[in-house]
């Protein structure tokens, strides 16, 4: 058990800043998943915190250690691979077992851990196979068994669910959660599948071009996204955005572009002030807006014509022309919508976010 | 449509390779039947009534018996046998740890020193066994079986470096990151975890470094002179040539019982040997 501190941690390959200032404490027995698009760093962070890169600036403590020179093997961390890395030439027992072999542990002792993580994920029966003669599923539950036999302090997972079919991975997401909420061990997660980062993470950290974008938890970062690239990197289907003009008009603020005018709502206004006359982002979620009815306010509302409809069962996704942009919304399985209709839709307004256009970041 | 493919399969499969295997193995054939023929068949006009070259009539294993007791070929066989085993020891070990640093170690200049290495694999005997017997006659090593024993790692090191290099590629470096995590030290990975796994690479190096040094011919002939000294490829060539007279039977004998070696470390190592150089590694 063990908290992991980064602190000013960089890396820097030959030309490549792939890590940034990265600085991130994490809790004893907390679950942190790091997420992002493919080079964003994640990777880099996780395999400088596991001792396999060298870290060029900056310091990582695990427990109370400063691990910044230690070889991999006195990090007491465990690590899962995305190809799982079994050893091909091992039983799967001797696969378990072999990091405590390494560490000298009695014959007895070894033999009781492996039958323990066995049972944990049910592979019992499988001990005695090679890994060439089992499926994904089970080589994936030999290598987080090949993990939790050690006890360590610290378990890094890199993307260890990508080489499994969609639903395989859906049951083992549940299975390492209900691993985790368990053995109560500090782990880091790196994914770049959002829902696996929104589903496992007790905090999530959006990593982008190697700097940190926010660290929060899942539905902290779903509501406050701190800035455009969070708000549109979390949530499925991502946040629809469109550039808009803010204008005075009555008394009141008002987001104007072709095809839409919408009222600033009342706690944005204060904060929109200073961007009179400038324009800026709107983000709204698909699932924000809805049919209008006769009880939504004309301010919130406005006009759409259908593109494309995207029937899921539970609901419908309409991809619809407002001016010159095209958004997502998310509506009942009851709409019937057809290409080409023209249909009204509102949104909620206190769940709108907007955007500052230079820096990006959330007004 | 049966008709046709069924034709189709004669024409570009069974024929060409008929062919090719007739072609590959008429010479063992031929001299089998060489070595058992005797001199009085071996030496008869082509135009003779009775001759027939292609089989004989009268096998018998006088040219094996002249062999071994009219020349030192048990000696030569054992030399060649003593001076592959080392060479290829040396080479192997050597290819081994070069091959691992050069797929796997990241230092400056690595790439470069990748090619240099093979580049001096291009470098053809013929050429270097000049400079070589210089330095061969100033360590005084002429003559004995280490003037070999240390030339022809001069061909297999390199050799053995970089099909060793290409073998530890296919292997993924998660493996050996997951047994440094699991407590190894970056030798112990490579020792528990790697080599175990590349043994059907590090077999058909061995194999391919212990018949290129079994067959070798040029250093053998320049470094090595007393009789007693020779290889098998040397000697038969230079006790059974004498002037232009060629003992055939002889000749054929000791070419026939020094490629037995060599079949059968292949026969053994076949299936290591094909995966050695296909190279295919699954977790």
């Amino acid at each position: 058990m063990a908290q992991v501190m980064m602190k000013d941690l960089n890396k820097k390959y030959d030309e490549v800043h792939a890590v940034k200032d990265v600085n991130l404490h994490i809790r004893d027995k907390e679950f942190v998943v790091l997420v992002g698009p493919s080079g964003c760093g994640k990777s880099t962070t996780l395999r400088m915190v596991a001792g396999l890169e060298e870290i060029t600036g900056g310091e990582i403590t695990i427990g109370d250690r400063i691990v910044n020179d230690l070889p991999p093997k006195d990090r007491d961390i465990a690590m899962v691979f995305q190809n799982y890395a079994l050893y091909p030439h091992m039983t799967v027992y001797d696969n378990m077992a072999f990091g405590l072999k390494m560490r000298k542990f009695p014959k007895p002792e070894i033999a009781k851990r492996v039958q323990e993580a066995a049972e944990i994920l049910g592979i019992q029966e499988l001990l005695k196979r090679k890994p060439r003669q089992l499926s994904g599923g089970q080589r994936q539950r030999v290598a987080v068994g090949r993990a939790i036999v050690r006890h360590p302090q610290v378990f890094l997972f890199d993307e260890p669910l990508s080489n499994l079919d969609a639903k395989l991975r859906v049951q083992m997401r549940v299975e390492l959660k209900r691993l985790h909420d368990r053995l109560e061990t500090t782990a880091i997660y790196v994914t770049h599948d959002q829902v696996e980062a929104m589903t496992l993470g007790d905090r999530v950290v959006v990593m982008k071009d190697g700097w940190i974008q926010q660290v929060g938890e899942p539905l902290e970062l779903y509501s406050k996204p701190a800035n455009r690239f969070v708000a549109g990197f979390i949530g499925s289907p991502a946040m629809n955005f469109m550039e808009v003009a803010v204008a005075e008009a009555n008394g009141a603020l008002w987001l104007d572009t072709t095809g839409l005018r919408v009222k600033v709502p009342a706690p944005l206004a204060g904060r929109l002030g200073a961007y009179k006359g400038q324009r800026i982002t709107l983000g709204i979620r698909p699932e924000d807006l809805h049919m209008a009815t006769s009880n939504d306010p004309a301010d919130y509302s406005f006009d759409a014509i259908v593109e494309v409809v995207e029937p899921l069962g539970s609901e419908i996704l309409l991809d619809v022309k407002v001016g010159q942009s095209v958004i997502v919304a998310r509506v009942d399985p009851t709409v019937r919508a057809k290409l080409n209709d023209k249909l009204r839709l509102a949104l909620h307004p206190e769940r709108v976010r907007i955007f500052d256009n230079k820096t990006e970041l959330a007004i | 449509m049966v008709i046709e493919r069924r034709w189709k399969k004669w024409v570009f499969f069974y024929i060409p390779l008929t062919v090719f295997v007739v072609g590959t193995l008429f010479p063992f054939y031929w001299m089998t039947v060489t070595a058992i023929r005797p001199d009085a068949e071996l030496y008869r006009s082509w135009r003779a009534v009775n001759n027939a070259p292609f089989w004989t009539l009268h096998p018998t294993f006088e040219h094996f018996r002249d062999l071994l007791a009219k020349t030192t070929f048990p000696r030569w066989l054992l030399n060649t046998f003593y001076i592959a085993v080392a060479s290829t020891a040396i080479s192997l070990l050597c290819g081994l740890l070069a091959g691992y640093a050069l797929a796997r170690l990241r230092f400056p200049m690595a790439g470069a020193l990748g090619t240099s290495i093979f580049v001096t694999y291009l470098v053809p005997p013929t050429l270097l066994f000049i400079p070589l017997a210089d330095i061969i006659r100033d360590f005084q090593l002429g003559n004995t079986p280490w003037a070999l024993i240390l030339t022809y790692p001069t061909f297999l090191i390199p050799f053995c470096t970089w099909l060793l290099m290409g073998y530890f590629k296919t292997i993924p470096k998660e493996l050996e990151e997951c047994a440094r995590i699991d407590g190894a030290t970056r030798v112990g990975a490579m020792t528990r975890i790697i080599f175990p796994i590349a043994v059907p690479g590090i077999l058909s190096a061995g194999i391919f470094a212990f018949t290129l040094s079994w067959n070798e011919f040029i250093y053998a002939l320049i470094f090595l002179s007393s009789p007693e000294r020779k290889t098998v490829p040397v000697g038969v060539v230079s006790e059974l040539i004498r002037g232009d007279i060629y003992f055939w039977g002889q000749l054929m004998a000791g070419a026939l019982l020094g490629s037995i070696p060599v079949a059968l470390v292949y026969s053994f190592f076949v299936e290591y040997y094909v995966t050695g150089l296909t190279g295919s590694v699954k977790g």
